[in-house]
């Protein structure tokens, strides 16, 4: 397994967000991490990447254990986590930007290569590559921000809402990416309330409600599920 | 089309990190240094060199908060205790062991660099305005701790000895302005090749990456709180180097001045009002300030103490209304603007 959690217990001072959580995912599979709103999705990807720390339970990578490494140590082994919201530092330029993503020595040393794939992945920053960050449309700075992301060369790929308030259009766009990256044998992990959407890109699916893990298994038969129907929109 | 991608590419790739800045502004700027080299030869008055060099110094201290708090986006409010640092170091090696004072700044810069990070890593982990607090307090406490301290002369000070053996090695000039002019103008240019070179590094790039995510910037794998902690040595080390230099000027030193809030507080303002996290910016602010407040001193007399203090008001009002990020972003939207259409 290349990603293991388990029992993970979150909570933000005395509030517990996060009860009990276990997922993993392998290497090269796709998988779902669903959930209505504040059911603790956020939560559990911001403490594997060491934004928030757990309060129990164990978090390995690649056989190494997250627990008490700082937030810096755990992108150079290999995570990249494109967060909510898109996050790019607006008074940066998109190769400024670009260029922050690939930070510890093997990222650094593959510099030009990488930089170059995600142009090809994505033209827009490309051409933009010049512009301050806040200057691009919602849409072109989630690329920039999954840019980014790759960047840094990970071997699991976790992604926040990627297509929260994007236009048709571009959301195809950025699936097509996904499906890419997924071809070229890249972890991807998909923090989503677009549940179809969600399930369509990945193998399996894990679906948390009220920061318990509800159901889990292969997507097509949580998209089959009652449970799922019943989670999100109640009754 | 795939040409198209092709040229694109090409294109991206050649694209320099940084803009290289038009012919004119080259011109400007080669103008601007002959000006400034030339102006104590042609202007004689003491008292516009005094507000020359006055505006150097300040500009220093401008420059050494924007790295802390322009590139970094850390609030402090205690930077007067960087300055102070930097005004006793002299003031003690020189009166109590009869050490030079350029020993004394290269001191001044350790120990203020030293007092960051003292201060810095227990209050740098705080998210917010809980840094500006903490550095409020701090800065207010070791002025406190200085004026009742007897052996550096507690609230009354230090009285640099007056030397007549040879000016340049005790960075004494008493008749005449010029070798300070030549001087602070030389530690205004180091600080800001001190900030050009910082915004270009990749550690410059971590700072202000950090500034605008922190999130974002550890999730990328860089180190937040280690990286503040820099900058903040970087910055007190600047600030004191003025402390010391200010000393070397008026000889004289007490911590009613030197810890004084008000030097926390101006060089907030010269770089707010100039532009935070510019190269121009905090230069820009100290020109604007110090003559306002230098000649409202002569136009006012003591009557006019707090005129200056009521126009800095006004102008940190209209800087927030109007122009929040600044004067220079009046012209540096403009020339980026030109210099990104080809």
């Amino acid at each position: 397994m290349l990603l293991e959690v388990d029992k993970l217990e979150v909570a933000y001072g005395d509030y517990q967000v996060v009860w009990g959580v276990s997922l993993n995912v392998d290497a090269g599979e796709s998988v779902a991490l669903l959930g209505p709103n504040g059911s603790g999705k956020s939560t559990v990807v911001n403490t594997i990447s060491g934004l928030i720390r757990a309060k129990a339970g164990a978090i390995t990578f690649g056989g190494t254990s997250l627990v008490g490494q700082p937030t810096h140590a755990r992108a150079p082994l290999g995570i990249a986590h494109v967060l909510e919201r898109r996050r790019v530092f607006p008074h940066l330029t998109v190769l400024q930007n670009l260029q922050l993503g690939a930070w510890h020595p093997t990222a650094k040393a593959a510099r030009a290569e990488t930089l170059e794939r995600v142009y090809r992945l994505f033209p827009r920053l490309g051409e933009r590559s010049a512009q301050l960050a806040r200057t691009l449309s919602g849409g072109e700075q989630q690329m920039l921000a999954l840019g980014r992301g790759l960047m840094a060369l990970p071997r699991l790929l976790m992604v926040d809402e990627p297509f929260l308030g994007l236009a048709p259009q571009v959301m195809e766009q950025m699936k097509g990416v996904f499906e890419t990256l997924k071809g070229e044998g890249m972890a991807i992990l998909f923090i989503e309330q677009n549940v179809r959407v969600a399930l369509s890109m990945s193998s399996r699916g894990y679906v948390l409600e009220s920061g318990r893990l509800a159901i889990h298994g292969p997507s097509q038969e949580l998209l089959a599920s009652p449970d799922l129907r019943r989670i999100f929109v109640g009754g | 089309m795939p040409s198209d991608q092709a040229r694109m590419l090409e294109a991206a790739r050649a694209e320099p990190l940084w803009p290289k800045p038009p012919a004119w502004a080259t011109a400007l700027g080669a103008v601007g240094a002959a000006v400034l080299l030339a102006y104590p030869l042609l202007i004689t008055s003491t008292f516009a060199q005094h507000t020359m060099i006055l505006i150097f110094l300040y500009a220093v201290m401008a420059q050494s908060w924007n790295v802390i708090a322009g590139l970094s986006g850390q609030i402090s409010l205690g930077h007067a205790m960087f300055f102070g640092i930097g005004a006793y170091t002299v003031g003690v090696l020189d009166t109590k062991f009869g050490i030079t004072p350029w020993i004394g700044i290269v001191v001044g810069m350790l120990l203020a660099a030293l007092a960051a990070v003292a201060v810095g890593i227990p209050t740098l982990r705080l998210k917010g305005h809980y840094f500006a607090i903490a550095t409020l307090l701090i800065g207010s406490s070791v002025q406190i701790i200085f004026a009742r301290w007897d052996w550096v002369g507690a609230a009354s000070g230090l009285f640099l000895p007056l030397k007549r053996g040879s000016p340049w090695l005790d960075f004494q000039f008493h008749t005449s302005k010029v070798p300070y002019y030549y001087l602070s103008l030389a530690v205004a240019v180091l600080a800001f090749l001190v900030v050009w070179r910082l915004r270009r590094s990749r550690l410059g790039f971590r700072l202000q990456a950090l500034r605008d995510d922190a999130d974002a910037a550890a999730s990328l794998g860089i180190a937040v709180a280690r990286h503040k902690v820099l900058a903040f040595m970087i910055s007190g080390a600047m600030m004191a180097a003025a402390g010391s230099f200010y000393t070397q000027y008026v000889l004289v030193l007490d911590p009613e001045r030197v810890f004084s809030i008000d030097i926390s507080i101006i060089v907030v303002l010269m770089t707010v009002v100039g532009g935070s996290g510019t190269l121009w910016g905090p230069a820009l602010g100290a020109a604007l300030l110090v003559p306002l407040s230098e000649y409202s001193r002569i136009w006012f007399g003591s009557t006019g103490r707090t005129i200056d203090l009521m126009i800095y008001g006004a102008l940190i009002v209209a800087i927030c209304m109007w122009r929040p990020s600044g004067l220079l972003s009046l012209f540096a939207e403009r020339i980026r603007r030109r210099a990104a259409s080809p």
